[in-house]
């Protein structure tokens, strides 16, 4: 099908259809990038900006081989959260960015919206590389060109999200990006973890781990963040293990076949054990190869290389 | 003076007949059938064709000074009023320094008189600024000239310092407006909370967290034998809460926004920051809901919570900027708006910007009959226009209504039988 977006900025947005084309085109960037010369000329002389306005290390560098890869020139910036709220807003330092005239700026930023926002008023491609609890958007799109790989389908896969729900991007994009290519989806966490509405998401609601580990064909844990204990969404770390973290006893549980994925990074021995993240069924390796691939594919089709230069 | 051939509209005495107004030192000499009219030498206004109402009394507003002059400031913030009718302004404590003793409340007196085209009345804070542990000096503030106290922005989250605060208060006969929010359940919310707000990835205000609180200051309130007024009511449950207190003789009162009663959190979706406001915009369920507390008299007042913020400002991500939009000169172009498609009477909306704020104010105004000031607006029903930028008197220009087409324009407001707006 005919690409005809500048921007991702959202699962949200997407169809079927769309969400298919970049796996189908990240299939074939997965090919170069196991090649002895992982380099094509598809990107030649065009310019990327990594904005990074929080800590990042896997994405970041995903992003950057991935442009790398496609011969484009990157600039990585990474600006930590006190400094760059002082003084100059948000807005003048993209048009000081947009007039050195990028084409594509690649932006993680910590509130919500601002990816939207760029790509509205910029005319370079805006790629969100995560915006505060409402989309990572590359992230959904590698996690289903994992799950595609190793199942070899999407329609029909029970894909259960254990963990917190209510603030994860990660979470946000895969619910979208799973429903709208016809997988079942399901959520396990406790109310304090789940959005207030979850009930309008269309998704399975869980608070109970076991039966789903049963019945799930691919468990995907979500990191657990310090400050939920602080803002008293659960006990503590022990407490939330026992009732919502992967360990070998549910291991053992799970379908033949079925998969562990994790967005990282992984709290160890909290939302997963060190069997459970490095044991047989965990596919987290193959995610952040994918990703690769699957960013290589969003730049090529964002900013128009031609399927002769591929 | 005398403003010849217009509709007079006045819910004071229910009048609403074509009429001329004799004006003579700045109060209303008489009131005539059409061609009648005595005395009243000096200028003639004809209002052929124009509704003639009482100037508007505005309960809740934000005018920046002293020590935000760059949002606003007494003067732009008056030239606003009164390109919107509001001949009577009250003005929130929440300044800087904040107006919490009677040196600030004279000195905005002061700077309003000397400006002249609108009344401003402070109210004063209810405790030392505003940061609810110690009462202000609301005593020495009312006779500066304050009209009520309102830590307006914040609740008074410590129950026990609002039921001295009531009990206080109303010693000195002064009417406590009360911004009813649960801080705790707000949390770092910056939207309604509901499957917007989960969508959005926007940190979510429940309306548990107003509806909470509302309960609580009335039940102190009633505790306390006090009334008090609820400002900037916007969840159905919250205004639920205040009509089944309605009927106990002590007078609990409300006001809603216009923009809580012409929009609803869906103007969100795209992160403008200047839908951002505190109570954030709901949804429609309980927009219907204020309309119908006017409808059914729920609601007694409608105020703009006129809050305007720096371009700068409104330009920061939607979790940094601030709350608020500005309203003086949209307030009787919205009104207008739910008349038409609400099919709510217009002396009712009316009641709600004169007779009932100075009722609960106990203050002299919106009202027009012989005696009374003349302060009065000319407002031509069938006028359609689009709000513009240019168009805004404030210093800042964050209206959620830009765009808009309304029908309905104020021509000319007087105060005290003063001309203090035409309309070009």
């Amino acid at each position: 099908m005919e690409w005809s977006r500048k921007d991702l900025v959202s699962i949200a947005e997407l169809s079927a259809e769309e969400i298919l084309t970049v796996l189908d085109v990240s299939a074939t960037f997965k090919e170069i990038n196991r090649r002895e010369i992982k380099k094509v000329p598809t990107l030649r002389g065009k310019t990327v900006v990594l904005l990074f306005y929080e800590p990042s290390t896997r994405t970041r560098l995903s992003f950057e081989l991935a442009a790398k890869r496609l011969s484009a020139d990157t600039v990585a910036l990474s600006v930590s959260g006190s400094s760059f709220l002082k003084g100059e807003t948000i807005m003048d330092a993209a048009m000081n960015v947009m007039a050195m005239i990028p084409d594509c700026i690649v932006i993680r930023y910590p509130y919500a919206g601002l990816p939207a926002r760029l790509a509205r008023e910029l005319s370079c491609s805006v790629i969100n590389a995560g915006d505060g609890a409402h989309e990572h958007p590359t992230q959904a799109l590698l996690d289903l060109c994992s799950m595609r790989e190793r199942f070899g389908r999407l329609a029909g896969l029970h894909v259960a999200m254990v963990g917190d729900i209510a603030h994860s991007r990660v979470a946000r994009s895969n619910v979208y990006a799973l429903k709208k290519v016809g997988a079942r989806v399901s959520v396990v966490a406790p109310k304090t973890l789940l959005p207030q509405d979850i009930s309008t998401w269309g998704v399975e609601v869980w608070h109970e781990f076991d039966p789903v580990v049963k019945d799930a064909d691919v468990l995907m844990m979500l990191r657990v963040q310090k400050e939920r204990m602080d803002e008293q969404c659960f006990p503590d770390e022990r407490e939330y293990a026992h009732f919502y973290g992967l360990d070998r006893r549910r291991v053992d549980m799970m379908k033949p076949g079925a998969v562990i994925m994790h967005p990282g990074p992984v709290n160890r021995g909290v939302e997963i054990t060190h069997e459970a993240a490095d044991g047989s069924r965990s596919i987290i390796l193959n995610q952040v190869e994918n990703g690769v691939a699957v960013r290589m594919a969003l730049l090529y089709l964002c900013l128009g290389g031609s399927a002769d230069d591929r | 003076m005398i403003v010849k051939g217009g509709r007079l509209i006045d819910p004071a005495s229910g009048r609403d007949a074509l009429a001329d107004i004799v004006i003579a030192g700045g109060r209303i000499e008489g009131i005539f059938p059409p061609g009648k009219a005595k005395g009243g030498g000096g200028e003639t206004i004809d209002a052929t064709g124009l509704w003639v109402l009482p100037g508007l009394i505005d309960m809740h507003a934000h005018l920046r000074e002293p020590g935000q002059e760059y949002k606003e400031d007494i003067a732009s913030g008056s030239a606003a009023a009164a390109a919107g009718g509001i001949t009577t302004v009250v003005c929130m404590a929440n300044t800087d320094p904040v107006n919490d003793n009677p040196t600030v409340t004279r000195s905005i007196i002061d700077r309003a008189r000397a400006v002249g085209l609108a009344r401003v009345l402070p109210a004063g804070a209810i405790t030392m600024g505003l940061e609810g542990r110690r009462l202000a000096e609301m005593g020495l503030m009312k006779r500066s000239g304050i009209v009520a106290v309102s830590d307006d922005g914040r609740p008074v989250e410590d129950a026990s310092v609002l039921r001295r605060a009531l009990e206080y208060a109303s010693t000195f006969g002064l009417p406590v407006i009360l911004h009813s929010e649960d801080k705790s359940l707000a949390g770092k919310g910056v939207m309604n909370e509901g499957p917007l707000s989960a969508r959005l990835g926007l940190p979510g205000i429940p309306a548990a967290a107003e509806e909470a609180m509302v309960c609580r200051d009335l039940a102190v309130a009633r505790y306390a034998k006090t009334p008090v007024h609820i400002t900037h009511v916007s969840t159905g449950g919250a205004l639920a809460a205040i009509g089944a207190c309605k009927e106990t003789s002590l007078g609990m009162t409300c006001d809603v926004t216009p923009h809580h009663l012409l929009l609803t959190e869906e103007a969100l979706s795209a992160y403008d920051t200047v839908f951002k406001v505190n109570p954030p915009l709901r949804t429609e369920k309980d927009r219907l809901a204020l309309i119908e507390g006017i409808r059914n008299g729920t609601v007694d007042c409608i105020a703009t919570d006129h809050a305007p913020h720096a371009a700068d400002e409104k330009a920061l991500d939607f979790d940094l900027a601030p709350f608020g939009v500005i309203g003086f000169q949209t307030l009787l172009p919205a009104i207008m708006k739910i008349h038409l498609e609400h099919d709510i009477p217009f002396m009712r909306l009316l009641a709600c910007v004169t007779t009932n704020p100075a009722r609960i104010l106990g203050i002299e105004g919106g009202v027009l009959f012989e005696g009374a000031r003349a302060d009065l607006v000319l407002f031509d029903p069938k006028a359609v226009w689009t709000l513009t930028e240019d168009r805004v008197l404030s210093k800042s220009k964050n209206s959620p209504f830009l765009g808009w087409q309304f029908t309905g324009k104020v021509v000319r407001t007087l105060l005290e039988g003063r001309t203090v707006h035409v309309a070009d």
